[in-house]
C-alpha cells in the first residue's frame, strides 16, 4: 500500500521571481506609506552615494570653498564664485546642498556600519548565550542588562572618550569615523543579543536541531547553519529601525562636537554650525541639514515599521 | 559477539533536577527536588527486530529514546549498541563511527525539518556530515534515490518543507534517517502528529523499509493499535519503569500486568462485542513524589500491603506481586 507518487514538482523559480511573488513584496506594493518611505529613503541614499558626481562643490575640501560666497541666500548667486547656491551657503562659503549630500553620505556610512557592527556582536553573543546556556549565558545577559540601564548616547560618549585617550592625537582625524562607528555599535548590541537569545531558546529545543546534534555536528555549525537563519527575522526588523536611531545618534554626537572632524561635516555637525546663525537671520544654514536628517531618519523608520508589521503573521 | 543483542539497555536511569532556583530556595526554603523520569530500565533488541515501548504521557518513553541515541546523558546504567558502549570514554572513536548507524525519527514533522533549508539539503546533511559520498552530482543522485525510496519525487528536493503535508514531511524525515545508511532507527512517536489515514501509510512504509534494508527499530508510542501493527516485542512503561515485556501478539492476547489489562480494555473496538470493560481510573502519579512499593498500586484493583511497600521485580516478563503470587489468574496465549 504505497502512496501514489506525487506529480513532478513545478520548475523552481528564480530568486527575483520568487521575491516579486512573495507576501512581503505584495505587502510593500499595497502599502502607500511603505512605497513613499522606500522611495524617499532610496533617493536620499542614491543621492548621498553619488555625492561626488551630483554636488556642485566638494564640501569636504577646504580649498574648494570661497570665503566671498559666505552667507549667500538660497537661490542666489555667490559673490565670489558666481555659482548658483540652491540652498544657500554657510559662513565659509560652503554650499549647503553639497554639504548635505556629503554629510548624509557620511551619516549613512556611519549608521550602516555601526548597525552592522552591533548586529554581528549582538547576534553572535545572543546565539552563544541562548545555545550554550549556563554561566556564559548569565554573564552575557547581565552585561547586556547593565548596559541597557544606561542611555545609549552616554555609552557612546564613554567609548568615544576612552578611544580618544588611547589613540595618538595626530591620528584623531583619520580614526574619528571608525571610533564613531565602534562607539555607536557598542552602545546598541544588547537589544539584538536579547532578541536573538530569546528566539534561540525556542529554536534550540526543536527537533531539527536535535537531528543535527545526532549527526555529531559541533555547536558552531549548528548555530550558524541551523539556528541563525531561523532567528534572523526579528533581528532584521530591529536593525532597520535602529539604522534610523544610529543616524540620529551620530548626529547627536556630532552636534555635541565629539563626532566627525569639522572639515568633514556630517548632518549633525552642520546643524551644530547652523544653530549659531539661527537668530542672526541665516536660517538656511540650520534648516536644510535638519530637514534632511528628519527626512532620512523618518523614511527609514517608517520602512522599519512597515517591515515589522509585514513580518508579523498576526497582523496580516 | 554474534550472540549478543544488537542493542542492549541495562538499568538505564535518568534523574532531572526540578528544584527552584538557588535564590528562591534560600529565601523561601525548600529542598532540592528531583524527578526520576527513567528509573532502572533494561531491555534488549535483536537485529532486524522492532521493539516498542508503550505508556501514557509522562511515563518516560521519550527520555529513554533520547538516551538510547545519545542526545541525553543517562544518570545511571548504560546503552550498548553492537558492542560499543554509549558512555565509555575509551570507546569514543568507535562511538563516532557508530553514530552513522543510529538515526532518529521525531514526533513532530513540523519541527524536525529546518524550515529555512530546502529538502535536498536536509536529506543530504547526514551524507555530508559523515562524508559518505564525494562530489555534488553524486550526492544529488543519492538524495533523489532516497526521496524515491520513501515515495516522493526526486524533484521534490528543490522545495522547502512548508510546501509538504505532515505525512510527506515524515517521509522526508525517514529519507534523512536512511541517508547515512543507518541500521538502527529510534522512532519517537513517528505517527502521533499525523492523520489516521496518513499514519497507516507511514507505518507501512516503515515496515516495508525494514524488510528491504534489514532495519532495527526502537518504536516509542502511546498508541496500542499502532504498536500492534509494528512491534515484534513490546515493553509497557509506567512511571519510568517497565512493568511488562512480552511478544507483540502475546501482549494483546494474554496481558498479565493489571496496568496492561487496563490499557487494553480502553482500546475501542469497532466490533461492538459488548464485553465488560473496566474503565481506566486515576491518572499517572506525580513522578517527583512517586508512590512507595509498586508504582501502580494507587490505581490497581489488586493491590495489597506488600504492593504498597515492596517494589516488584521484573520477573517472567512482568513486574507485579499479584501475578507472581498467582493472586490473579494469568491468561494463556492461544
Amino acid at each position: 500500500m504505497h502512496a501514489p507518487v506525487p506529480a513532478p514538482a513545478a520548475p523552481p523559480k528564480g530568486r527575483l521571481a520568487r521575491f516579486l511573488d512573495s507576501d512581503l513584496f505584495y505587502s510593500f506594493r499595497t502599502s502607500p506609506m511603505a512605497i513613499l518611505a522606500g522611495t524617499v529613503a532610496a533617493l536620499m541614499t542614491l543621492a548621498a552615494l553619488l555625492a561626488g558626481l551630483l554636488a556642485p562643490q566638494n564640501a569636504f575640501d577646504p580649498a574648494a570653498l570661497n570665503l566671498m560666497d559666505g552667507y549667500t541666500k538660497p537661490l542666489e548667486q555667490g559673490l565670489g564664485s558666481q555659482g548658483l547656491f540652491v540652498l544657500g551657503a554657510d559662513a565659509q562659503g560652503r554650499d549647503i546642498l553639497s554639504a548635505i549630500l556629503f554629510g548624509s553620505r557620511l551619516s549613512l556610512v556611519v549608521g550602516v556600519a555601526s548597525v552592522a557592527f552591533s548586529l554581528v556582536l549582538g547576534v553572535g553573543l545572543g546565539l552563544l548565550a541562548g545555545y550554550v546556556g549556563g554561566r556564559i549565558e548569565a554573564l552575557i545577559m547581565r552585561i547586556a542588562d547593565i548596559q541597557l540601564s544606561f542611555p545609549a548616547i552616554l555609552i557612546a560618549l564613554l567609548v568615544f572618550g576612552v578611544a580618544r585617550g588611547l589613540i595618538p592625537p595626530h591620528r584623531h582625524e583619520e580614526m574619528a569615523v571608525v571610533v564613531l562607528i565602534i562607539a555607536i555599535g557598542l552602545s546598541n548590541w544588547a537589544q539584538y543579543a536579547r532578541t536573538v537569545r530569546a528566539s534561540t531558546l525556542v529554536e534550540k529545543n526543536k527537533d531539527y536541531v536535535q537531528a543535527a546534534r545526532l549527526l555529531g555536528i559541533s555547536p558552531l555549525p549548528v548555530m550558524l547553519k541551523h539556528l541563525l537563519p531561523n532567528v534572523a527575522g526579528p533581528v532584521l526588523v530591529i536593525a532597520t529601525i535602529n539604522l534610523a536611531l544610529a543616524i540620529i545618534e551620530e548626529a547627536t554626537l556630532s552636534y555635541l562636537g565629539v563626532g566627525v572632524p569639522a572639515t568633514q561635516p556630517s548632518l549633525g555637525t552642520l546643524i551644530r554650525f547652523g544653530q549659531q546663525y539661527l537668530f542672526s537671520g541665516e536660517w538656511w544654514i540650520l534648516l536644510f541639514p535638519a530637514l534632511a536628517l528628519v527626512l532620512l531618519a523618518l523614511s527609514i523608520n517608517l520602512l522599519g515599521d512597515w517591515l515589522r508589521d509585514a513580518l508579523n503573521p498576526k497582523l496580516r | 559477539m554474534s550472540n549478543a543483542p544488537f542493542v542492549e539497555v541495562k538499568d538505564l536511569r535518568r534523574v532531572f533536577d526540578v528544584s527552584k532556583p538557588w535564590l528562591n530556595r534560600v529565601l523561601e526554603g525548600g529542598e532540592k527536588q528531583y524527578l526520576k523520569a527513567v528509573d532502572g530500565i533494561s531491555f534488549d533488541i535483536a537485529r532486524g527486530e522492532t521493539f516498542a515501548l508503550v505508556g501514557e504521557s509522562g511515563s518516560g518513553k521519550s527520555t529513554v529514546a533520547r538516551m538510547v541515541v545519545g542526545l541525553l546523558p543517562p544518570s545511571g546504567g548504560g546503552v550498548t549498541i553492537d558492542g560499543v558502549s554509549m558512555a565509555d570514554a575509551a570507546q569514543a572513536a568507535a562511538r563516532q563511527r557508530l553514530r552513522r548507524r543510529i538515526q532518529m525519527i521525531f514526533q513532530d514533522p513540523y519541527a524536525s525539518l529546518n524550515p529555512r533549508w530546502r529538502v535536498d539539503r536536509i536529506v543530504a546533511e547526514p551524507i555530508r556530515a559523515f562524508d559518505l559520498i564525494k562530489g555534488e552530482r553524486e550526492i544529488a543522485n543519492r538524495v533523489g534515490e532516497l526521496l524515491s525510496l520513501v515515495g516522493l519525487h526526486p524533484d521534490d528536493g528543490k522545495k522547502f518543507p512548508h510546501e509538504f503535508s505532515g505525512g510527506q514531511r515524515q517521509r522526508i524525515a525517514i529519507a534523512r534517517a536512511l541517508a547515512s545508511n543507518a541500521e538502527f532507527i529510534v522512532c519517537d512517536e513517528p505517527t502521533s502528529a499525523l492523520d489516521v489515514s496518513v499514519q497507516a501509510q507511514i507505518l507501512n512504509l516503515m515496515r516495508d523499509l525494514q524488510d528491504r534494508l534489514g532495519l532495527t527499530y526502537l518504536f516509542i508510542s502511546h498508541n496500542l493499535a499502532v504498536v500492534r501493527h509494528m512491534a515484534s516485542r513490546i515493553g509497557v512503561m509506567y512511571l519510568g519503569r517497565i512493568v511488562e515485556v512480552s511478544g507483540g501478539r502475546e501482549l494483546f492476547q494474554a496481558p498479565k500486568h493489571p496496568y496492561t489489562r487496563m490499557l487494553l480494555d480502553a482500546v475501542p473496538d469497532i466490533g461492538m462485542t459488548g464485553r465488560q470493560r473496566v474503565p481506566v481510573n486515576g491518572e499517572i502519579p506525580n513522578p517527583i513524589n512517586p508512590p512507595s512499593g509498586c508504582p501502580f498500586n494507587p490505581r490497581c484493583p489488586f493491590a495489597n500491603d506488600r504492593c504498597r511497600t515492596e517494589r516488584p521485580p521484573l520477573d517472567e516478563g512482568v513486574a507485579c506481586h499479584a501475578v507472581h503470587e498467582r493472586r490473579i489468574d494469568v491468561p494463556v496465549a492461544a
